[in-house]
């Protein structure tokens, strides 16, 4: 058995590293795919965000204040995964752990302050049932949402994996996944600021 | 709130004859496989070597495995709606009531194109693929396999929906505000967005898996306009996969959202905007008949240059011709709604688009007609499949772009003539074009011929039995008559209701035919095995492996330096090459990962269409585990020794060169 692993484990340099760089091309091809779906409810959220059924408008509703936060939280998180996978590729272990939870603190921040907006607005007699326009907000944000809680699940296994198994070949290769899927939500969230909340108010 | 959500035993329609019949057959087939894989002690083998496997050529006959079955139960409502047409004329109610009847079309149409033809597709593509660019798999063994996986959880669910609860009663396009819970309060409609959405999830896989296993998996030495013309016809269709499915997703999900938490996206109520959902299903159901199209066409491609022992003629043009169809396909899709009423320029631009089309596929038409021209045509099955086809999907284009035309769409628009028209194209193109390639690439899947006898008996009842049972159809439409009616009161329309009847029966018997030449040639396979791994004097790398392949494909990646890479080697004589020292194969491990989180999502899919919240959570909890506890498994991956690939080598070229002097 030894020997086998052996084997595999000398071979693992030059393999790997094409297989590392198909997975990441693979992921990224898969967001183009997610990508899509986000842009077929931005197109649903389009045609729909004016059939108010006689409730409120987003005007009524959005505060450009508290989603700022909300904004800036996601933005910075991405900057922090930028100097997670800097240290990662420099091995350092402790350091990539602590940008990473310093990212996941700020993604949680940011679903936090999501759903406290969600409930307020639910609370208010303004959830999803009451106009097409609302569904299509909660359905829009709360796929986003839902993506970055996905990211953060992503995230806790991948500190796991980092500090049981180091950073090698293969951690890398899917902490690369993760970095572009969690840039990519930061991109998908500035055209909900922009379509959603900004022209929202106007 | 019960433990079991809404399931009880009323679900169970033990009322109905036909259904309870249906079941009983389907349990007694159950039975008798369980018995013969206890009695041949297949179990262990079953799981081991297929169930399990990694392997692109055994998940491409289990797709193909489930196509067949999903075929016979696609077919079984088509010829149980032609007998109820042919029955209830003359005001006559017929045997199947109007609720019965409407779960059989709307399951028939989701079967055919999401059950059948798309894992036969996929399963074609899937055996074929790797092969011809000279991959040892996939980039992704596992995925691949969770692919195949989804894709059956689907099919299991939709087939469940048989014997518990219903099916949509909506047509297969489920329509709002039709299919909202308001209207479709059953489970029916349940049942068909959770069986499409765990296979879409599927296909969705398989586009992304493919399109790296062909950018980056092919042998170093194949430039891109090196692929093989069924390969580039698949990445093509793979390109419109990962750019369509999405849309699916998403309008499903949100339909979803309108029937599970009372959202108004698709509603009467709330401002919701039924049309919202056409456009979005079309923008994917659009290109999905492309999807389906344009591998059948690069069947053709290969079988046509094959058999003419030719090289194709204008593969560059029908590569092109392809993307042009690709691209078209996506600036189209209002044509399958032209009465939503959208305006005269809206209407126009769509309609010309829509004829645009007929402009790279007349292309091919010639390419193909070119290949043939003075080469030595050998009349076999997959030609006489491609003959048949281009005949059939030339009236069938026609007619598309008859219905182009936004005046006559307005006539004919959910007429017969349309029903016809797509089973023109569909059958005629892209089923014939499968078929042709069953019988083509069988030898190289399974090491035997097919019996050639019953696939000619196959190929005239299909094509007979499509004329007779369609072209009725086109007249029905110009006198009238709509789509998904359960009974019928005008004299003028029974003459032809009861020839396309007989229609589907002389495609039953192309279809009994197809299967007594499995078990015939089954049977006999012992004195019809292919011992060369190059039956047709073929082009093109597949068939330079043995049949079926090695499981690694290929000892030594291939050298190529042509389109035709294998018959540039043939001519070269540098195929079937023995060599003195082989290097060991790095080779995917199988897993039991694929069919775990198929499973638990085919409980979630199920428990969420009768409410069972809690068991719903719990099958998405445990297909989440399951997925990490692969993604952290390091052991995924083992070589083959030298030693090992040297027998398997020696065997392959021995018999092959025997054969050859």
């Amino acid at each position: 058995m030894s020997s086998v692993s052996q084997a595999i484990d000398a071979h693992e340099h030059h393999e790997h590293h094409d297989t590392g760089k198909n997975t990441l091309f693979g992921f990224w091809l898969y967001l183009m795919t997610d990508c899509l779906l986000f842009a077929s409810v931005f197109a649903t959220y389009a045609v729909l965000y004016m059939n108010t059924a006689g409730g409120v408008s987003g005007h009524d509703i959005f505060e450009l204040d508290y989603v700022a936060v909300e904004t800036a939280a996601l933005l910075l998180s991405s900057i922090t995964y930028g100097f997670a996978m800097i240290a990662a590729h420099k091995q350092n272990r402790s350091a990539t752990l602590g940008w990473l939870s310093i990212t996941f603190v700020l993604g949680a921040i940011f679903i936090g302050m999501e759903v406290n907006e969600f409930h307020h607005l639910i609370a208010n007699g303004n959830g999803p049932s009451r106009s097409a326009f609302l569904s299509s907000f909660f359905a829009l944000v709360g796929m986003h949402g839902l993506h970055v809680t996905a990211g953060l699940i992503w995230m806790a296994v991948m500190m796991v994996e980092v500090a049981k198994r180091g950073l090698g070949n293969r951690t890398i290769t899917r902490l690369g996944c993760l970095s572009m899927f969690w840039h990519f939500l930061d991109v998908i969230w500035i055209c909900v600021f922009t379509v959603v909340y900004l022209l929202g108010v106007v | 709130m019960s433990l079991l959500g809404k399931l009880s035993i009323d679900a169970v329609p033990y009322h109905e004859p036909i259904v309870m019949g249906t079941l009983a057959g389907v349990g007694i087939i159950g039975l008798l496989l369980v018995v013969l894989l206890t009695k041949f002690k297949l179990w262990v083998p079953l799981w081991r070597d297929w169930i399990t496997s990694v392997d692109h050529k055994r998940l491409g006959i289990m797709y193909i495995v489930l196509a067949l079955v999903m075929l016979i139960r696609g077919f079984a409502d088509a010829i149980m709606m032609r007998t109820q047409l042919a029955l209830a004329t003359n005001g006559n109610a017929g045997y199947l009531p109007p609720e019965h009847y409407d779960q059989i079309f709307s399951a028939h149409g989701v079967i055919m194109i999401i059950f059948m033809a798309m894992p036969f597709m996929v399963g074609l593509m899937n055996i074929v693929v790797p092969l011809q660019i000279g991959a040892r798999d996939v980039a992704f063994p596992f995925l691949n396999n969770l692919s195949f996986w989804l894709t059956t959880a689907g099919a299991i669910l939709i087939n469940i929906s048989l014997g518990v609860g219903e099916f949509a009663k909506t047509g297969w396009v489920a329509y709002p505000p039709l299919s909202e819970l308001t209207f479709s309060p059953g489970v029916g409609v349940d049942y068909y967005i959770w069986a499409l959405q765990l296979s879409g999830l599927g296909t969705l896989l398989t586009g992304v898996n493919f399109l790296v296993t062909v950018f980056k998996c092919r042998t170093p030495s194949m430039k891109l306009m090196q692929i093989p013309v069924f390969t580039w016809a698949c990445t093509w269709a793979n390109i419109l996969i990962v750019a369509s499915f999405p849309i699916l997703t998403a309008a499903l999900g949100l339909l979803t959202l309108d029937r599970y938490l009372d959202f108004h996206f698709f509603t009467n109520e709330g401002g919701g905007n039924a049309m919202m959902y056409i456009n979005l299903f079309w923008a994917w159901g659009h290109p999905e008949v492309y999807i389906l199209i344009l591998p059948a066409f690069g069947i053709f491609s290969e079988i046509v240059a094959t058999f003419s022992s030719k090289r194709l003629f204008g593969y560059t043009s029908m590569i092109v011709a392809n993307g042009a169809i690709s691209v078209l396909g996506f600036i189209v899709w209002l044509h399958h709604f032209f009465t939503m009423g959208s305006g005269a320029n809206v209407n126009a631009f769509f309609g010309v688009m829509t004829m645009i089309i007929a402009v790279p596929t007349g292309v091919k038409l010639f390419n193909w007609l070119f290949t043939m021209y003075r080469g030595r045509v050998r009349i076999t099955v997959p030609i006489m499949w491609t003959l048949g086809f281009m005949t059939t999907f030339t009236i069938g284009g026609m007619t598309g772009v008859l219905l182009a035309v936004p005046g006559a769409d307005f006539v004919l628009h959910n007429s017969l003539f349309l029903i016809a028209h797509f089973h023109n194209t569909i059958i005629g193109g892209a089923v014939f074009g499968y078929l042709a390639g069953f019988a083509y690439w069988f030898p190289k899947a399974m090491g035997f011929h097919l019996n050639e006898k019953l696939g000619k008996s196959a190929f005239w009842c299909w094509l007979v039995g499509f004329y007779v049972a369609f072209m009725p159809l086109y007249v029905l439409g110009f006198m009238g008559m709509t789509r998904r009616l359960n009974h019928t009161d005008n004299p003028a329309w029974n003459i032809w209701l009861y020839i396309a009847c007989v229609g589907a029966f002389i495609i039953l018997a192309g279809i009994v035919s197809q299967l007594l030449q499995l078990f015939v040639s089954f049977r006999d396979r012992k004195q019809n095995l292919d011992t060369t791994g190059d039956p047709w004097n073929a082009r093109t790398l597949e068939w330079q492996t043995s049949s079926p392949p090695q499981f690694y494909n290929f000892a030594k990646l291939p050298e190529v330096h042509d389109i035709d890479a294998f018959m540039d080697a043939k001519e070269k004589g540098t195929a079937y090459q023995k060599l003195d020292k082989y290097e060991p194969i790095h080779m995917p491990k199988n897993t039991a990962a694929g069919v775990v989180i198929g499973g638990a999502l085919a409980v979630m899919g199920f428990a969420l269409i009768w409410h069972i919240w809690w068991l719903a959570a719990v099958s998405l909890v445990a297909s989440i585990v399951a997925f990490i506890v692969r993604a952290y498994d390091n052991d995924v991956d083992y070589y083959v020794q030298p030693d090992e690939i040297e027998k398997i080598e020696d065997a392959f070229v021995k018999g092959a060169s025997e054969v050859k002097a």
